[in-house]
Order: C-alpha cells, then structure tokens, then sequence
C-alpha cells in the first residue's frame, strides 16, 4: 500500500480522533478493518463509535481509553485481508416511482421520466455513512447522469420512505423530515424500527438496490 | 411493590435520563443521556444505585412529585430551594420519603439542571439499550408530563454510606477547558482569540448546543469560501459556521455536522456546559494547562 493514500490521524479531544482519508473507499475499508478489529483485536476494545463520512472516520472511545493509541496505521494495513468485497448484505427496496420531482430531474439531466427509472433502478448503490437522522443513509454508486443540485429551498416536510437523489448522492428518508433532495418515489420499507435487529435495515457497508414497483 | 414517582407538576421540562446510548452512531443516533452526567452519578451514588440508573433532568426548577410507596431519593446539578412535603431539604443528601409524601423544587438559583436520582432507578422501557430520552434524535420516552406514575425499580443490593456529600459552590464565571479541534488552522489564532474574550450565552441553547455569541471569528485567507464535507462530531465540539459565533455541541448533538471545529472542551468540564444559562458569560481557557 502506498504512504500517499495512508491515513491521518487527527487529536479530536478526549474521547476520541479523527482518521483522514482520500476518500469513500478508503473511508470504507478503514471502517470494516475497525469493525472487524473490534471483534478479534483487543486493541480495538475500548471503541464504541465508529462515524464514517465522506472523507474521514471518527473513532470515539469509552472513558479511560486514551484514544491516542489506537493503532490505525495497523487497521490500516490490515484492510485488503480483511475486507472481501461481495459480503456485505444486499438489500433490495421497492419503489413507486411517483415522485413530485420525477419531471424536474428528467428535465435536469435530459432524459426522459422513464430513463430516470431505469437508470435508478440500474445501479447497485453502497451505503457509504449515515448521520442526518436515525436510519438515513448515503447511498453511493449513483448513475453519474442523475447527478442533480439540491431544491433552491428545503420542503417543510419529505413524507417517510421518500426516494430521492442530490449530488453524488441517493437515500430513503426514514421518517418525516424537512428536507431538500429531490424526490423520485416512495417506498413502504421500514428503514429503522429501535424493536428490530439491527434497528437500521441500511447499515455503512449495505448494498442497495431498487426495483419499480 | 416496589414504589413510584407521580408526578404532579413537571416544572419547565423534565426528562428521563440515563447515561445514554453509545454505539449506534453510525446509523445516525448519538449517546444523548443526562447533560450533565456528573451530577447525575453522584445522585445515583447518594441512594446506592449503579452509577448508570435513569433519574430525571429538571431544567430550571419547579418539579413536584409525591411517592407512591416509601422511596428514597437525592438531588444533585443545579441549585435550588427545596421542600419534602414543607419542611426545607438540601441537596446531595439522601432524602426518605414516606408514601405520599411529596418533593418540591423551587426555582433554580445557580446552573440550570438538576437531577434527581431515586433508589432503584426510573423504570421506563429501554430504546436501544438506554432510558434517555433523546431530543434531537426524537427516542426515548417522552417528556415527563403531570398526571404521569414513573415506576422505580427495584432496589439495589446495596445501602446509602453517607448521609450527603459535600460539593463546592459553583463558580461565579464559567471557565471552559479546550484543546485545539481538527479544523484549528482554519482560523487566525483561533484559540488566542477564543481565550482573549468572554462569550454570551444565547437563549438558543439546549440539550443539542450551547450557542455563543462574541466577537465573530475569522478564517485564514486561504480557507474563506471553503466547504467541508460532513463529519462526526463530539460531545464538547466547538464548531464555527459561517457567522463566525462558536457553537458548542452538547449530549444530544448531530451525529455529523458540516462546519469545522476549531476546538473541544475536555470531558471534565462537559459538566460546567450543561449547567450555563442563556445570558451567562463563559470564557475559554487552555486545555492543557488544567489538568
């Protein structure tokens, strides 16, 4: 593995640093690796929050670890054994693709309502982080044809279960929320229910993909 | 049975607390628990409970509860007068209440939440491993409401050992310990200028954020204009948006957040950051120098 692309680890307080990274795959693997140290690395025992985003990865520890010592540079290394592609799980989510913004993205991106669909339903998206609320996740592997801006104006309210896209970027909001993707469809999967097992059906690492109803 | 607390009138807002929820912020819900756990602990401990037991977060005073069955209880955080059934009662010190007695606090004179812990814990179901309710996040249960009959749980093993516990007077100035955060450099001498002025505490501050006001901070010529990604944040974060006034990230903060964060207060002094009120004046002071 080369320096250039190796991880920097910065001081974030007491309880915890923050890991630098190139970008979402390294951010990927770096997540897995800890995820996966967490169950065999006695090292890696006195993490407690992993928070991957676009860039970086926060590792929060519990009270009396001093976060300082944790061995990235060797989670690091030990990624590409670790991380085998293809055994995440792969949820599949079924959409009305009814959205208010379906036309306007078709207009956006010059396609027809139905090349929308198709080129939604055609990808296979990897949730990269999530953060905005419980259960929400960033879906990446968006077709990059789909790549429209945010509404000008956040909607006062996005209804559960809404499909949508911005940016790089596509999601199923979990729950009512104001909100400024623009909506493609809706879609009746329960997304985070604190009574289930996990509580969030789409986790960072979970595949996704879409099918119209 | 075991006892229960009715309530009678909840005060401002009053909330089930324990010492959170970690682990599952990276399906978007932070730890949240009691603003200032301290305190929280330390009642726990006046009634022999497990540090960790669920209690209730009284913001600014005016709770009034009556035990259902005999109970035992302690108040610890905030300052304030308080009454068992009219007879005045003091804070960290533990408090028996006879069936149908009844607790009263008055009006907080110093900081802002206080705890009352109560022997065997509140018995609220559990959300993802804790009582806590979490505002932000919109989980656990719901704000203590009158009329309410909160279960306690049975009693641990254990016996009070002391009778109260001596805790200092607060501080008449808020002095808040910071080290530098990943985004520092974004700003000129970011942390001279957080230490060179007090900061105003605004009334738009809650469980999710102290917002200050002061003299606005500036960023570096090379980082006007700049966008950061989204990434996650911390208890104590202290995050700077565009309008340059510091915001300060408490239990119930966003999982992630898109400004940078020039500094975090250390974990001792999380404590001193649930209890300032809108209006106070708060000061930084070097981290390192406070061990």
């Amino acid at each position: 593995m080369t320096d250039a692309r190796a991880p920097r680890v910065v001081p974030y307080g007491d309880d915890a640093v923050l890991v630098e990274l190139a970008g979402l795959a390294e951010v990927r693997a770096l997540d897995d690796a800890v995820r996966a140290a967490r169950v065999s690395d006695p090292d890696a025992a006195g993490v407690v929050d992993q928070v991957p985003a676009a860039r970086t990865l926060l590792l929060r520890v519990r009270e009396g670890v001093d976060p300082g010592v944790l061995p990235v540079a060797r989670w690091w290394g030990a990624r590409t054994a670790r991380v085998v592609e293809g055994t995440a799980a792969e949820v599949r989510l079924t959409v009305d693709y009814d959205g208010p913004d379906l036309a306007d993205v078709a207009r956006l991106t010059g396609l027809t309502v139905d090349e929308v669909v198709a080129r939604h339903t055609g990808a296979r998206y990897t949730v990269a982080f999530g953060g905005f609320m419980a259960g929400f996740a960033y879906l990446v592997g968006l077709d990059p044809v789909l790549r429209v801006p945010r509404l000008d104006s956040p909607r006062e309210r996005v209804p559960a279960g809404s499909v949508a896209i911005a940016d790089e970027y596509s999601a199923v909001y979990p729950a009512a929320t104001p909100g400024g993707w623009r909506l493609l469809g809706r879609c009746g999967q329960t997304l985070f229910d604190v009574d289930r097992d996990p509580p969030a059906l789409l986790q960072p690492g979970t595949h996704v993909r879409f099918t119209a109803s | 049975m075991t006892g229960a607390l009715e309530v009678l009138d909840p005060g401002l807002l009053t909330l089930v607390e324990d010492l959170g929820r970690p682990g599952w912020a990276h399906v978007g819900v932070g730890r949240s628990g009691a603003a200032d756990a301290g305190a929280l602990r330390l009642a726990n401990r006046l009634v022999a409970n497990d540090e960790g037991a669920a209690g209730l977060e009284v913001l600014l005073g005016g709770l009034r509860l009556r035990a259902v069955g005999d109970v035992t209880v302690a108040l610890a955080g905030a300052r304030g007068p308080a009454w068992l059934d009219d007879r005045p009662v003091g804070h960290e010190a533990v408090l028996e209440l006879r069936s149908g007695a009844e607790l009263r606090l008055g009006t907080v004179t110093s900081g802002l939440r206080t705890y009352v812990a109560v022997r065997g814990g509140i018995d609220v179901p559990t959300v993802l491993g804790s009582r806590s309710t979490d505002q932000l996040a919109g989980l656990g249960p719901d704000p203590v409401r009158a009329g309410d009959v909160l279960a306690v749980g049975p009693a641990p093993a254990d016996w009070p050992v002391v009778d109260l516990a001596p805790v200092s007077a607060p501080p008449d100035r808020v002095e808040l310990p910071v080290v530098p955060g990943p985004h520092a450099d974004w700003f000129e001498d970011v942390l001279g200028r957080l230490q060179a002025s007090d900061w105003r505490v605004t009334p738009a501050t809650s469980r999710v954020a102290v917002r200050l006001a002061g003299p606005a901070l500036a960023r570096t010529p090379e980082h006007r204009g700049r966008e950061l990604p989204s990434e996650g944040l911390v208890l104590g974060a202290v995050q700077v948006p565009p309008d340059g006034q510091p915001v300060v990230f408490g239990v119930d903060h966003p999982v992630t957040g898109g400004y940078p964060v020039v500094a975090v207060v250390r974990r001792f002094a999380h404590g001193r950051l649930a209890q300032v009120r809108p209006g106070d004046r708060v000061s930084f002071v070097n981290g390192r120098a406070s061990v």
